[in-house]
C-alpha cells in the first residue's frame, strides 16, 4: 500500500490513489501580486502593454511535472528595434520565475523550454524592447486531475 | 443554424408518426420499416457514412439520451444542449413518435415498450450494405473512434473482436480515444490487425514531438479525390492513464490540423473531410477558426443531433453512440466546393432491421464462449437504469451504493463516463449488463481516507472540466457521480467557488474541509491504484439484492444552468 501520496497524485482521475492520506506538505504559492512584484523588479516599473508576445501552451496540461512552452515575439530584430530579453513567469508556482532569456539582434525571438507547473494557474510571458516597452501576453493552463473524458 | 426542415428530413426517415397514445409493440414496429429508415433521395457524388462511440456493444440495446445536458458559455441553449420537450420543439418532433424516442428523454420508459431496443452491429451491417448497394462507388464509411471499449467481450479479448466486426463491416477510416486504454504495445498490435488506416493528426511522442501515426487518408469516390483527417481525443493522457502511453502526447494542435487540411488541399484533395473526437462544442470551435474543413465528423460526447450544424463553411455531424444511429451525408463537390448536401440521422431500430448473416455469425462467435458469464442475471430492477446526463444517473446510484456498502466507506466517487446502455424497468439486470458499465482496463475500486477540502476539490475540477466556458478547457465527459453524499453546483461561477452544500447524505451533517472521510470509487488513473475490480464489487452486491430500485437522484442541486 502506498503510504505517501502528493495531492496531484490524490486529484488523479476522478480522485484517489490505493490508500493513504498523508498529503504533502503545503508549500506557500506565489500569487499575481507575487508575480507583479517580481515582474516589476526587472522591469524597473515600466508597465507592460498586452500584445507582441505569442506563447504557444496546452490548455491542459498532460503532466504539470513537465509543460512544454514555445514563446514567440513579434520583432525585426535590427540593431534599431530588437527584443533584449524574454521573461516567463508562472503566477501559481512556489517562485514565480520560471526563466529569463537575453537576446542581441542576430537572435530569433522564439525560445522553446520545458517548466514545471505547481497547479492550474496563469503563465506570462514578458518581453523587453531594445525601444524600452515591454509587452506581454498570458494564457492559463489547468493541471489537473480529474477528467473522465467520454 | 439549423432549419426546421433539416429536422423534417428525419421524420421522413421512420415514415410514420403516431398520434399520442402507446401503441402495442407490433403495431408500431410494423409502421417503421427497414426500407423507410433507409429511404434517401441521393445527392451528389459522395455518400459519407458516419457513426461514432459504439463502445464495443455488438447487440441490441437500450439507450436513454441525457434530461440533463448543460450548454455553457457561447453554446447555451444551442445544440446539442437541448433536451426533453425542449428538443422536441426544436427538433419539430412529435411527442410519443419514434423519433422522440430515439433522440430525447421524453418518456423514455413507456416507449422502449413500444419500440424496443436500438443499435447492434449486425443491424448496422444491413444498412451499410444496402447503402453500398445503392452508391458502390460513391459511399466512405467513417468510424469517429470509442469502438474498441466497453463491453465484456471487448475486455476479454483486449479489443480484437471489435477490430474483427470493423474490419467485417468494412469501415474505411477511424480515429481514436479509448483504443488507447489497452496501452501501447497492444494499440499498435490491434492496429496491424487493422484493414484500414487509424488516424491522429493530433499524437507525438514526448521525447522528440514527432508524429506517431498517419493523420490523412486519401479515397477516390464518385470521381472526387477526398482527404480524411484523423483526430483523436485532445486530453486521453489526462482523462484516461498516462502510464498506458506514457510515450504519447496528444493535445488539440488546431496549428496541425490547419496544416493537414492546406496540405491535403495541396495533394489535390477536392473534399476534406475531418474524423474527430474532439467532442462536439470543441469541435464546433475548431472548425470556426481552421479554415478548410468541408465536413466534420464529431465524436466523443454523445451528441445525436438529427441535422447537420453549420459553421462558416464547415458541415458538422454528430451520429450518436453505441450504435444507435447511422449518419448518411451526401454532398455534391463542384470545383473544390460542396455545392449541396442532403443529409439523414437514421436511427437503427432493431427490431425492425433484418440482421446481416455474416455479421450476425460473427458476433455469434464472439460471444459464444462466454455465454455462461453473459447471460448470469443477478437480479431486477424496478425503476429505469441509465447513466448518461450530466450528473448522477440511476445506473451510478447502482455502482456507488453498491461501492458504499461492499467497501464500507462514507462516500463512493464513480467517473462520469458519457457510455453505458440503459435497462428499462422490470429488466434483469445481467452481468453483461455490469460490464456495460464497467468495462475498463483500470476497474480497480480502492478504499481511501480524503479531507473534506480534497473531495471538494476534486469536484470543483472536475466540474470545470465539464463546465468551463472555453470548449478548449473541457475534457467532454460528464460530471464525476457520488454516493453518500449531496451538493450544490452553480454551473456559472467560475473554478473554485462552484460546488458547495457537501452534505453527508446519513447523518444530514455538512462536510467540513479539515476532516478526514472513508471514500471509495473506481477508474483511478494512477498506476498501482489496489481494490478488487469494480465489476466484482457490484455484481457482489447486486446478487445479495433481489431487486433494486433507484429513482432520480436528489442529492445534487444544479443552479445557474
Amino acid at each position: 500500500m502506498k503510504t505517501t501520496v502528493s495531492r496531484r497524485t490524490v486529484l488523479a482521475g476522478i480522485g484517489a490513489a490505493g490508500a493513504a492520506a498523508a498529503l504533502a506538505p503545503r508549500v506557500a504559492l506565489a500569487d499575481k501580486a507575487a508575480a507583479d512584484e517580481y515582474l516589476g523588479k526587472l522591469t524597473g516599473g515600466t508597465a507592460a502593454q498586452d500584445g507582441k508576445v505569442k506563447l504557444k501552451l496546452p490548455q491542459i496540461a498532460e503532466n504539470g511535472n513537465t509543460v512544454q512552452f514555445t514563446v514567440t515575439v513579434d520583432s525585426p530584430m535590427t540593431p534599431e528595434n530588437y527584443v533584449k530579453t524574454i521573461h516567463i513567469v508562472a503566477e501559481g508556482n512556489p517562485a514565480p520565475g520560471v526563466a529569463s532569456f537575453h537576446f542581441t539582434p542576430t537572435g530569433k525571438p522564439e525560445v522553446t523550454m520545458r517548466m514545471r507547473l505547481s497547479k492550474t494557474q496563469d503563465v506570462r510571458a514578458v518581453a523587453m524592447l531594445s525601444d524600452g516597452s515591454v509587452w506581454q501576453g498570458s494564457q492559463e493552463v489547468k493541471v489537473t486531475i480529474g477528467g473522465c473524458g467520454g | 443554424m439549423i432549419t426546421r426542415r433539416d429536422f423534417l428530413q428525419v421524420a421522413a426517415a421512420t415514415a410514420v408518426l403516431t398520434a399520442g397514445a402507446p401503441l402495442a409493440r407490433a403495431a408500431a414496429t410494423q409502421r417503421i420499416t427497414q426500407s423507410a429508415l433507409l429511404a434517401f433521395k441521393p445527392v451528389g457524388q459522395v455518400t459519407l457514412l458516419n457513426f461514432t462511440d459504439i463502445h464495443a456493444q455488438l447487440r441490441p440495446l437500450y439507450f436513454r439520451e441525457p434530461s440533463v445536458n448543460v450548454g455553457v458559455g457561447e453554446v447555451k441553449g444551442l445544440v446539442p444542449h437541448l433536451t426533453g420537450k425542449e428538443a422536441l420543439r426544436t427538433f419539430g418532433l412529435k411527442a410519443g413518435s419514434p423519433e422522440a424516442y430515439a433522440l430525447t428523454s421524453e418518456d423514455f420508459s413507456a416507449l422502449a415498450k413500444t419500440y424496443g431496443r436500438v443499435g447492434g452491429l449486425d443491424r448496422m451491417a444491413t444498412l451499410v450494405k444496402a447503402v453500398r448497394a445503392e452508391r458502390p462507388d460513391n459511399t466512405l464509411l467513417i468510424d469517429c473512434g470509442d469502438t474498441w471499449q466497453g463491453s465484456y467481450t471487448a475486455l476479454q479479448s483486449r479489443g480484437e473482436d471489435m477490430v474483427d466486426a470493423m474490419n467485417t463491416l468494412g469501415v474505411d477510416v477511424m480515429c481514436p480515444h479509448w483504443e488507447f486504454t489497452y496501452g501501447e504495445a497492444r494499440v499498435k498490435e490491434l492496429i496491424a490487425k487493422l484493414k484500414f488506416p487509424f488516424l491522429c493528426s493530433n499524437v507525438k511522442d514526448t521525447e522528440w514531438d514527432e508524429e506517431v501515426f498517419p493523420h490523412t487518408a486519401f479515397f477516390d469516390r464518385g470521381g472526387v479525390k477526398v482527404a480524411v483527417i484523423g483526430q483523436a481525443f485532445p486530453y486521453t493522457p489526462v482523462a484516461n492513464p498516462r502510464y498506458m502511453i506514457p510515450k504519447w502526447s496528444f493535445g488539440i494542435r488546431e496549428e496541425e490540423m490547419q496544416k493537414r487540411v492546406d496540405a491535403a488541399k495541396a495533394q489535390g484533395a477536392d473534399l476534406v473531410v475531418v474524423a474527430s473526437h474532439n467532442g462536439f462544442d470543441v469541435d464546433r470551435k475548431m472548425a470556426g477558426r481552421v479554415k478548410g474543413i468541408d465536413v466534420l465528423l464529431t465524436g466523443h460526447t454523445h451528441d445525436a443531433i438529427p441535422s447537420v450544424v453549420k459553421v462558416g463553411d464547415t458541415l458538422l455531424v454528430a451520429s450518436g453512440s453505441h450504435g444507435k444511429f447511422l449518419a448518411r451525408l451526401d454532398v455534391e463537390v463542384k470545383g473544390k466546393k460542396v455545392v449541396s448536401h442532403a443529409f439523414k440521422l437514421m436511427p437503427v431500430f432493431s427490431d425492425v432491421i433484418a440482421p446481416d448473416p455474416d455479421m450476425a455469425a460473427l458476433i455469434d462467435t464472439i460471444r459464444a464462449p462466454h455465454k455462461a458469464v453473459l447471460e448470469k442475471t443477478l437480479a431486477r430492477t424496478e425503476s429505469l437504469l441509465y447513466r448518461r446526463g450530466n450528473f448522477n444517473g440511476t445506473f451510478d446510484d447502482v455502482i456507488c451504493q453498491a461501492l458504499l456498502d461492499e467497501r464500507d466507506a462514507q462516500i463512493a466517487l464513480s467517473p462520469g463516463f458519457r457510455w453505458g446502455s440503459s435497462l428499462p424497468p422490470g429488466s434483469d439486470i445481467t452481468l453483461e449488463d455490469v460490464y456495460n458499465q464497467t468495462a475498463i482496463t483500470y476497474p480497480n475500486a480502492y478504499r481511501s481516507q480524503m479531507t473534506g477540502q480534497l473531495i471538494k476539490d476534486i469536484l470543483e475540477d472536475v466540474a470545470d472540466n465539464l463546465f468551463n466556458p472555453d470548449p478548449y478547457y473541457q475534457q467532454g465527459g460528464d460530471m464525476v457521480r457520488v454516493g453518500g453524499m449531496g451538493y450544490r453546483i452553480d454551473i456559472a461561477k467560475p473554478m473554485g467557488s462552484r460546488i458547495g452544500d457537501m452534505t453527508l447524505l446519513k447523518t444530514g451533517e455538512k462536510l467540513d474541509a479539515a476532516k478526514t472521510y472513508t471514500v471509495t470509487g473506481w477508474a483511478s488513473v494512477n498506476e498501482g491504484t489496489e481494490g478488487p475490480p469494480v465489476w466484482d464489487v457490484v455484481a457482489g452486491w447486486l446478487e445479495k439484492q433481489k431487486t433494486v430500485r433507484f429513482d432520480e437522484n436528489r442529492a445534487v442541486k444544479v443552479v445557474g444552468a
